[in-house]
């Protein structure tokens, strides 16, 4: 299990590098040319040619990728073209409200789509399935913002049970701070709620009908035991991966939801970067990002060397 | 080995007096597109307190339908037992709560399937399985389930036990799987074991030794062992009594010995001399002509006239002369034969 954790964080080394020369290459992709917007509409000539000198943009390529990728790998992400605020400052004030939306959005995910998913596995076919994939259906195409807004209607103003807007950071109490994640984490986690259902039922049934769980009948063990410990721990594989794909959903998919929640989250910080041409702030971000989704994938790999003691030998 | 070494076992005469497992006029039917079909009719045998009784016949026979129902195995929805009763010491299993079917399943009966590739639980170290297992019937703390698990372990043959309980099913040989199935069947040292074809999976030297296990551990702890199989061959090598079935039905019981003399069923009779190792190398292969007849298409009569090479018109029409089921005849010593014939017939056995 060592040798194969270690196998999988090596792996991440070159992927990071790839990832950094494509963040970087946004640069110079990037249709227009910040040294203009930031010199200001009246700029001279000079004062951009000035203002270019000053950010390194006449600098050979390679020297701005290493100087750029040298600083990241301290922690420095640069400074942003606009506010003066660190970058690394800016991600860091951010990324615990994304989080708390998404660890929010998963929570409630798996409170739906795990006695969903193993209901509908149990007992396919029959009507409690039929209803939990019809649930499913609903769930996957509803679109976000109308939840979300339905929700802020009905619990917030309507019933003022939970807060319409806005969000409180853990340190001002556990309480208030999850008590405020509940309407965005609905609205995000149905969605995935629906997936997930669909992930398990199929892989869940599939394990039902293994010899090995007629094993585990033929000795006596409870039904409830087959199915929560020999049934979900085969089943949880595809599972596993789904979920490691939304989460990655869930961190970068969660503008929309900020906006409608006016939280103070990164998909936020995300679009005014993009819309201000704010170079070092969007490749901090993609970069930040980039390095969370891949830090999920090692912990969905890493899960299947727990679930599946074969992959953990084939390393 | 012949019936007479066994200390425990009794024989036919045995299964009837001192019964710890008795199966009685059995019928299961499957949920089919037109309606429930009958798989299994009228299926009676007894097993007594440490016999071993083989039960053989082709696949669709319906044996492994048997020993499936007899545990309550059968899938809920798509199956049915209307009629019948399987007793364990005398308590009556078919149509028993789930909950207490369980707490006897791997307690007082236990089932060895064919495929030990397959079915023991790839996620789980085989020592933790068992110890589960041994928990799940005995209680107590999990280090007494685990030193038990080692010890059953241990006992079918795997050579350092305790540290292979640390292993994973797919570090083990096909062998060796099936050695730890058997350990868990035998943990918790149940009245009785059913083994569905449990050497058939395994290579011909392998299987000599799985059945020199079974053997060994059924007389040791006088456990009862019901063996399903299609190969004659090994119910000679190792069981009491045999139960021969057909298309859904038993057809012939005997002791082994008996069967192998003087088969009292044609079907009997075509099965040996169906089998290599049975009737020598020197005749040409023999085959029983036709194939077993599906549920919903049993021919009229006795279910065999088709492929039977004695058969009359009589057998064609039954006990009752209008196609009815041919019902078993008792013979003398505790054998019984579903033929018609059965007293006009001498059909030849094998040595």
């Amino acid at each position: 299990m060592l040798q194969y954790t270690v196998k999988r964080v090596l792996m991440m080394v070159p992927l990071l590098f790839l990832v950094s020369l494509g963040v970087f290459a946004l640069v110079l992709l990037i249709p227009g040319d910040p040294a203009i917007t930031i010199a200001g509409e009246n700029a001279t000539v000079a004062e951009i040619e000035a203002t270019r000198e000053r950010l390194g943009f006449n600098d050979p390529v390679i020297v701005q990728y290493l100087g750029w990728a040298g600083s990241a790998l301290t922690g420095d992400l640069g400074t942003s073209l606009f506010s003066n605020e660190s970058v690394t400052g800016a991600i860091l004030g951010r990324f615990p409200v994304t989080i708390s939306v998404a660890a929010a959005a998963m929570t409630v995910a798996l409170l739906i789509a795990v006695p969903a998913g193993i209901i509908a596995a149990v007992h396919r076919g029959r009507w409690p399935d039929r209803l939990a994939t019809l649930l499913a259906s609903i769930g996957i195409s509803m679109p976000n913002f109308w939840v979300g807004i339905l929700l802020i209607i009905v619990l917030a103003l309507m019933f003022p049970i939970f807060p319409a807007v806005g969000y409180t950071p853990i340190t001002d109490g556990v309480g208030a701070w999850a008590w405020g994640l509940v309407l965005p984490g609905i609205t995000l986690g149905t969605t995935v709620a629906a997936e997930i259902t669909r992930q398990l039922r199929g892989s869940l049934h599939d394990v039902m009908q293994q010899d090995y769980i007629r094993t585990a009948r033929a000795n006596g063990l409870r039904g409830g035991v087959i199915i929560a410990k020999h049934g979900l721990k085969n089943a949880a594989v595809p599972v596993v991966t789904v979920i490691g794909f939304q989460v990655g959903f869930l961190l970068g998919g969660s503008v929309i939801v900020e906006r409608v929640f006016g939280l103070p989250g990164l998909g936020d910080l995300a679009i005014r970067a993009v819309l201000q041409r704010d170079i070092p702030m969007i490749q901090g971000i993609v970069v930040v990002t980039a390095l969370v989704v891949m830090l999920i994938n090692l912990a969905v790999d890493l899960s299947y060397g727990y679930l599946n003691p074969k992959v953990r030998q084939q390393g | 080995m012949t019936a007479a070494t066994h200390p425990a076992a009794g024989g036919a005469a045995a299964g009837k007096t001192d019964p710890v497992l008795v199966v009685e006029d059995l019928e299961v039917e499957f949920a089919t597109d037109s309606g429930w079909l009958g798989v299994l009719d009228g299926v009676s045998f007894a097993v007594g307190r440490g016999e071993t009784v083989g039960i053989v016949g082709e696949s669709g026979s319906g044996k492994t339908v048997t020993s499936l129902a007899a545990l309550g195995l059968l899938p809920p929805h798509s199956s049915r037992i209307p009629r019948g009763s399987v007793r364990l010491d005398g308590v009556e299993l078919v149509g028993m709560p789930r909950r207490k079917l369980e707490a006897i399943r791997g307690d007082d009966i236990s089932m060895i399937f064919q495929e030990p590739m397959t079915s023991l639980n790839p996620a789980f170290k085989v020592g933790d399985q068992i110890a589960e297992v041994v928990r799940r019937h005995r209680g107590g703390s999990w280090r007494s389930a685990m030193a038990r698990a080692v010890e059953v372990l241990s006992e079918v043959g795997i050579p350092n036990a305790a540290q292979r309980a640390r292993s994973f099913p797919h570090e083990f040989s096909g062998g060796m799987r099936q050695r730890v199935m058997i350990a868990m069947a035998m943990a918790c040292q149940p009245k009785v074991i059913i083994a569905d074809e449990p050497t058939t999976a395994l290579d011909v030297t392998i299987q000599a030794q799985v059945l020199d296990l079974m053997r060994r551990m059924s007389e040791e702890h006088g456990t009862a062992v019901v063996f399903v199989t299609h190969d004659l061959g090994v119910v000679a090598d190792i069981c009491d009594r045999a139960v021969v079935m057909y298309a859904g039905q038993v057809v012939e019981q005997a002791e082994v010995d008996d069967l192998y003399h003087r088969p009292r069923h044609p079907y009997t009779a075509a099965l040996m001399t169906a089998m290599p190792q049975l009737t020598g190398r020197s005749g040409r292969l023999a085959t029983i002509p036709g194939r077993t007849p599906a549920p919903g298409s049993m021919p009229p009569g006795c279910r065999f006239h088709p492929r039977c090479a004695h058969a009359l018109d009589t057998c064609r029409a039954g006990d009752d002369g209008a196609g009815g089921r041919v019902a078993i005849r008792e013979l003398d010593g505790g054998r019984t034969s579903r033929c018609l014939r059965v007293h006009e017939l001498t059909l030849e056995g094998t040595e």
